[in-house]
């Protein structure tokens, strides 16, 4: 599990973390929603000691994440920043071979080859795996990007809005692996999500962020309502029950 | 380009350059050496052909570690001062320890080499205007500032005599006993490969690296110490050869790929064979004179890099 205790960030004086406290559990989905600005991509980073803290702790299994050595850090916690627009040429097979990397440092083994074939063929990549990156759409990128945190088969996995660029087949296609590796495998996965649906019907915690602040949290029951998403969003909403899943409707 | 094709071409030009030259030695004499054709031979001739290869192929490494790791396309020993800061380094030997070994001035030439480097990835970082064009040139007078402190230097102190081949590039004057410190760049540019990957992992960025339990500035370092030293030993023997770590990474990497496990290779011999030809050509232009290399590679390296600045945007670069 992952402990948050109290963890505040500020640019320039300015809270944009503001002393949040997250319990996360072993084998669940936990979404953090919010608006742009919320402060979501900055709080993943700090429960992924990418960037460091002001305040608080986060422990992972009990121990303080930054205390752990960075090379088994990456045997057990895998993160995808939001952004992954990095202009460097290599193949999809050979971006989704860096996920072997902690264990291999470079010299693959029989099971790692085998590792990153069954990635490739989660995210259904086999067509474009000899392809350089900056040949590929938007969202075949993010799912090669996706394919290696699966290869990099780490207990804990951190995505920073993993749906960005997919179209709706993809995205389902993602949230069902992501739902597969938690409700089979048993991993942890954690992901910052705006499309409020899909978090309602994937998630099995959500955190709502709002000026740095977590606002309010829950099992998807409790916070995909009228009044906790009017507050978090600022806007109105409609949820309705369809086929036993809430929905929320907000488009007019 | 198929791996076979420059490596072919590369042991036919090997073989020409042995035959090139103002004293008489042909390839069917290979069997029947006089005593004075012998001397030419492994005084002159293939101490010249081996410093060629070897400054070549690692000059050209250096460079792609550097692209690499500065995620940019254009930043090389020549337009990030490196070579001009390891021409200092050499000066400031001279100076200080007129008596200094040729070990001794290659320490300090790496060290000047290193700082240089280091002191340009700085201004890099506090560049905000990150246009792939500016920064090259940056360094270019980022090298100029640097050159022309050595070039001062000399003239206060008389130097401008001894540094005159430091200048330009030359391989007339690497002959046996001169040119063996480049064989420091052997085992550099090994290391260059066993860590191909973590230069490959680093260039992705820093978060990136991070998740995969890599330390950046360890790798970084790692790449920026390499790339001083075989600077150092280069500029320390060979003299300068702008351009190189430029055009020749580029050039491989458009059809290669950006990852160094499968451009290293090619760089390092399509490196060897671009020297090479240039040092023939220089050779055999104004036969039986010379030009130096300095000057052939400049022209020809200057050349192509324009064109890859002009076609930067079909090149993705
Ligand atoms: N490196 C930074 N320097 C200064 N301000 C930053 C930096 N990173 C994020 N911020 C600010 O922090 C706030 C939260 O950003 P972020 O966590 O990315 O929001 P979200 O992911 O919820 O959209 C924003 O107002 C953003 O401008
Ligand atoms: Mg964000």
């Amino acid at each position: 599990m992952v402990d948050v205790t109290n963890v505040s960030k500020a640019y320039k004086e300015v809270k944009v973390v503001d002393d949040v406290s997250v319990h996360i559990k072993k084998g669940t989905i936990t979404s953090f929603i919010g608006a742009n600005g919320a402060g979501k991509s900055t709080l993943l980073s700090m429960v992924s000691r990418l960037i460091p803290k002001d305040e608080g702790s986060v422990l992972l299994d009990g121990e303080e994440i930054t205390s752990y050595d960075n090379k088994e850090l990456a045997k057990r916690l895998s993160v995808l920043k939001q952004s992954n627009n990095i202009k460097v040429r290599i193949t999809v097979r050979e971006l989704v071979s860096f996920g072997r990397f902690p264990y291999s440092q470079g010299k693959l083994k029989k099971e790692d080859e085998k590792l990153i074939d069954e990635a490739i063929e989660y995210m259904q990549l086999e067509d474009f795996e000899g392809r350089f990156l900056d040949e590929l759409s938007g969202g075949q990128k993010q799912r090669a990007y996706i394919a290696m945190v699966i290869a990099q088969d780490t207990e804990y996995i951190l995505l920073d809005e993993p749906l960005n660029n997919l179209d709706m087949k993809h995205s389902k296609q993602i949230m069902k692996a992501l739902r597969r590796m938690v409700d089979d495998l048993g991993k942890t996965v954690v992901i910052v999500i705006h499309d409020i649906n899909f978090a309602s019907c994937y998630s099995d915690h959500i955190v709502a962020l709002k000026d740095g602040k977590c606002v309010y949290e829950g099992h998807p029951e409790e916070m995909i309502t009228n009044n906790v998403l009017r507050e978090v969003y600022d806007m109105e909403f409609n949820v309705c029950n369809i086929d036993g899943n809430r929905i929320c409707v907000f488009f007019t | 380009m198929k791996w076979w094709i420059t490596g072919f071409l590369l042991i036919f030009f090997s073989i020409l350059s042995l035959f090139i030259g103002v004293s008489d030695l042909s390839i069917t004499d290979l069997f029947s050496l006089s005593a004075e054709q012998q001397e030419v031979l492994f005084v002159s001739r293939i101490p010249r052909l081996i410093s060629l290869l070897i400054a070549g192929m690692s000059m050209s490494i250096a460079g792609l570690i550097m692209q690499q790791l500065s995620q940019n396309k254009f930043v090389s020993p020549t337009t990030a001062g490196t070579m001009d800061s390891a021409r200092l380094g050499i000066l400031v030997g001279m100076l200080l320890f007129p008596s200094a070994s040729m070990m001794e001035k290659m320490l300090l030439a790496f060290l000047f080499a290193l700082a240089g480097t280091f002191v340009f990835m700085k201004i890099l970082d506090k560049i905000r205007y990150r246009d792939a064009v500016f920064i090259p040139l940056v360094g270019l007078m980022f090298g100029n500032i640097i050159g022309s402190v050595t070039t001062f230097l000399a003239y206060r102190f008389d130097l401008v005599q001894s540094i005159g081949t430091w200048l330009h590039g030359d391989f007339s004057m690497l002959i046996e006993g001169r040119y063996e410190l480049l064989y420091l760049s052997l085992p550099v540019v090994i290391l260059a490969y066993i860590f191909a990957h973590h230069f490959t992992i680093a260039g992705m960025g820093e978060d990136f690296a991070s998740n995969l339990g890599l330390s950046y500035q360890k790798v970084l370092y790692l790449g920026l110490g390499l790339v001083a030293l075989i600077t150092a030993s280069v500029v320390l023997t060979a003299g300068m050869l702008p351009f190189l770590g430029l055009i020749v990474p580029n050039i491989v990497t458009i059809y290669q790929g950006d990852h160094l496990r499968s451009s290293i290779w090619q760089t390092a011999v399509l490196g060897a064979l671009f020297v090479l030809v240039c040092d023939i050509l220089g050779r055999v232009i104004i036969y039986p004179y010379e030009i130096s290399i300095g000057l052939t590679v400049g022209v020809l390296g200057s050349g192509i890099f324009l064109y890859l600045l002009l076609r930067r945007r079909a090149y993705g670069l």
